[in-house]
């Protein structure tokens, strides 16, 4: 009985470990070159540990060609604002489509379902006319925009406030909460789980995006971590792949941080837990 | 001016009629308790009166003050849910306190970090919170007060939120099945509490709860309801010894009620098996009937005795009673008797008996379930109807 159980757990480990390594490849190959000098990385034979470090050198050049933190504050400033304007519009967007009964209630589930189906590179080249008529193109404005309001979020809103009790809902209404209220004293509290999972993809997807700055954003002064990384390999890198390494492993330094710091609460809003109580 | 009137109330959603014009009207400090089966409206009920729902038509007036057309806000009305309903993000006291914060404070006060900038905003709070105190000390939740509703048991759950109704003076209570999820013993217990509060906070109350036994021990007066129409209000006892409806009959006393469904013969009397009853009133003849007598308005006697012949089919031994399930000889039909145990010793299963009956506990009911005042009587029994 302990034999085959510890033989299975070998086994289960043995396959997790082998897929971790597969799909951390990638990243340790970027750790890596980013510690070598310009002549290692093009030679013949392949080594993890690079023969001397570099790593000084090439961070150094990283943050001496581009601004890194100007990047890195678009970065922070844009899926900032995406996250705060998506969670302000869909919360109360997805509490009345959950929980109050109206006539068009249908009809725009149907539309956020739509919604859904339609992905940004359909709507790109109109919205682009439109900002660039605006004159918003290089803007916070023409990156935040488009994306304040997320069906995605929507919908996982909805879906989380379904499950939510309707006499929780009711007994703050007969304590005398306006609906507003009930949205920031009830809703929200115990929306975490929902809120944390959203804010993973949403701001995993928006810092990574490179597709939609690379459309709007042409000034330096704007651009994105993605689209920096683009201008510094295009402009100043040119074949420095130490360098490129370097720049990248900065830009996706704060996700990793950020997700080894917060591990148990993202875990906790990916399987969302729900209410309890 | 009585202390609550719903008048003609209707709801209906599509095709499915859930209340049928329902009107009743609660004294100053009455208990009344909604009964019926699941689905018979009385949640319903409670929820337009609370203002979550909203009426067809008919009107609710409390304390002299329409509220048909107010929102649940604005009712004054507090609610008890059979989930208690408590914030599960604030602790006992938090919970508490929200009913008397969104009244006593305004929006500006209730800001974080700005309302507490605010002059007067320190006082008021601390008001609230002697209040929490005292509410809390008199359900004995006082040591309770810091933790989460997670962190609590049932019952203490439902003294929280029993708490938060009461704790702000509402001048109508509403409670919609507060003791069902707690379990046998406790809910016993919490029965005599519930009542002992409403005696103190004198607020009127309408408690709904689909246990008849539950209705019957704690209310003033009980209204019975079947499929969206109310049968019978009235006090307990009323209820228990002179349902207006065979439905009412059936629903409340444990066991159920014994019935067997007749006919009236043409001279106006009726066959029971092999015996005829004269009622006091004239019946009409060949109208359908059902006569009905509770378990404890019978007795068990040897065979011979006068009365209606049966078989012992089953002995349940409950302590202070004993319930004997038998069959009629004649007609088939089950009935239950419920005896002393004493008078018990020496049945069992298979016995041939005789059933007899205190014929002044016999109640008639007519084809459509109303009770027919022509209730007959055991005195007036006729000879055996054959032989």
């Amino acid at each position: 009985m302990t034999n085959t159980l510890s033989f299975g757990r070998a086994f289960r480990l043995t396959l997790l470990s082998l897929g971790a390594l597969i799909f951390l490849a990638p990243y340790i190959f970027m750790i890596s070159t980013a510690g070598k000098a310009q002549s290692e990385i093009f030679t013949s034979s392949l080594s993890l540990i690079p023969t001397q470090f570099f790593y000084l050198e090439n961070f150094a050049k990283a943050f001496g060609r581009v601004s890194m933190g100007q990047l890195l504050w678009n970065g922070v400033v844009v899926c900032g604002l995406i996250f705060i304007f998506q969670v302000v519009i869909a919360i109360p967007c997805a509490y009345a489509m959950a929980k109050l009964k109206f006539g068009a209630a249908r009809l725009l589930m149907a539309l956020v379902m739509l919604g859904l189906l339609v992905p940004i590179h359909a709507t790109s080249l109109p919205l682009y006319v439109a900002f660039d008529s605006a004159a918003l193109l290089n803007s916070y404005t023409a990156l935040v925009a488009p994306f304040s309001i997320s069906v995605f979020a929507i919908f996982l809103f909805l879906q989380f406030f379904r499950a939510m009790p309707d006499d929780l809902i009711h007994a703050a209404r007969l304590d005398g909460m306006s609906e507003l209220g009930i949205v920031m004293r009830v809703i929200v509290p115990n929306a975490w789980p929902a809120i944390t999972a959203f804010a993973i993809f949403s701001v995993v997807a928006h810092w990574n995006d490179l597709y939609w700055p690379l459309i709007v954003v042409s000034n330096q002064a704007y651009a994105t971590p993605p689209l920096g990384l683009l201008f510094f390999r295009a402009a100043e890198a040119g074949d420095d792949y130490g360098a490129l390494m370097a720049a990248t492993l900065i830009i996706t330094l704060p996700l990793v941080a950020a997700f080894l710091l917060a591990q148990k609460r993202f875990v906790e809003g990916i399987t969302m837990t729900g209410l309890k109580g | 001016m009585s202390a609550l009137s719903i008048t003609n109330v209707t709801k209906s959603f599509g095709d499915n009629h859930i209340l049928k014009g329902i009107s009743l009207e609660a004294e100053a400090g009455e208990f009344i308790a909604l009964v019926g089966p699941s689905g018979c409206g009385k949640s319903t009920l409670l929820r337009i009166v609370a203002g979550l729902e909203g009426a067809d038509s008919g009107e609710i007036v409390a304390g002299g003050r329409d509220l048909t057309r107010l929102v649940a806000a604005e009712r004054n009305v507090a609610m008890v849910f059979q989930s208690y309903a408590l914030y599960p993000h604030l602790t006992a006291s938090q919970n508490i306190a929200v009913p008397l914060a969104m009244r006593n404070l305004t929006s500006m006060q209730r800001l974080p970090m700005i309302g507490s900038l605010l002059p007067g905003q320190k006082a008021i709070r601390k008001d609230i919170m002697r209040q929490v105190t005292d509410m809390a000390r008199s359900l004995k939740i006082d040591h309770l007060l810091d933790r989460k509703p997670g962190q609590m048991s049932g019952g203490q759950r439902q003294r929280v939120a029993l708490a938060r109704a009461m704790v702000r003076q509402p001048g109508l209570f509403l409670m919609d099945e507060p003791l069902s999820n707690l379990d046998a013993n406790l809910r016993v217990h919490a029965r005599g509490e519930i009542v002992d509060l409403h005696r103190r906070a004198g607020v009127p109350t309408l408690y709904v709860t689909h246990d008849q036994a539950e209705a019957l021990s704690m209310a003033d007066r009980v209204a019975v309801m079947m499929s969206g129409s109310l049968l019978q209000l009235a006090a307990p006892e009323v209820i228990y010894d002179d349902p207006a409806h065979i439905e009412v009959a059936k629903f409340v006393g444990q066991p159920r009620i014994n019935t067997i469904a007749s006919r009236v013969d043409a001279d106006g009397a009726v066959t029971l098996g092999t015996w005829r009853l004269q009622p006091h009133d004239t019946l009409a003849p060949g109208s359908d009937i059902t006569v009905a007598i509770r378990s404890e308005f019978l007795s068990i006697a040897d065979m011979g005795t006068p009365g209606l012949p049966a078989h012992i089919e089953r002995l349940e031994f409950l302590g202070s009673e004993v319930i004997v399930y038998t069959k009629l000889d004649a007609i088939g039909e089950s009935m239950v008797v419920k005896l002393a145990p004493s008078d018990a010793r020496g049945l069992v299963a298979g016995k041939p008996v005789t059933i007899v009956p205190q014929g002044e506990r016999l109640m008639v009911f007519g084809a459509d379930g109303a009770r027919l005042r022509a209730d007959l009587t055991f005195t007036t029994l006729l000879e055996r109807a054959h032989g």
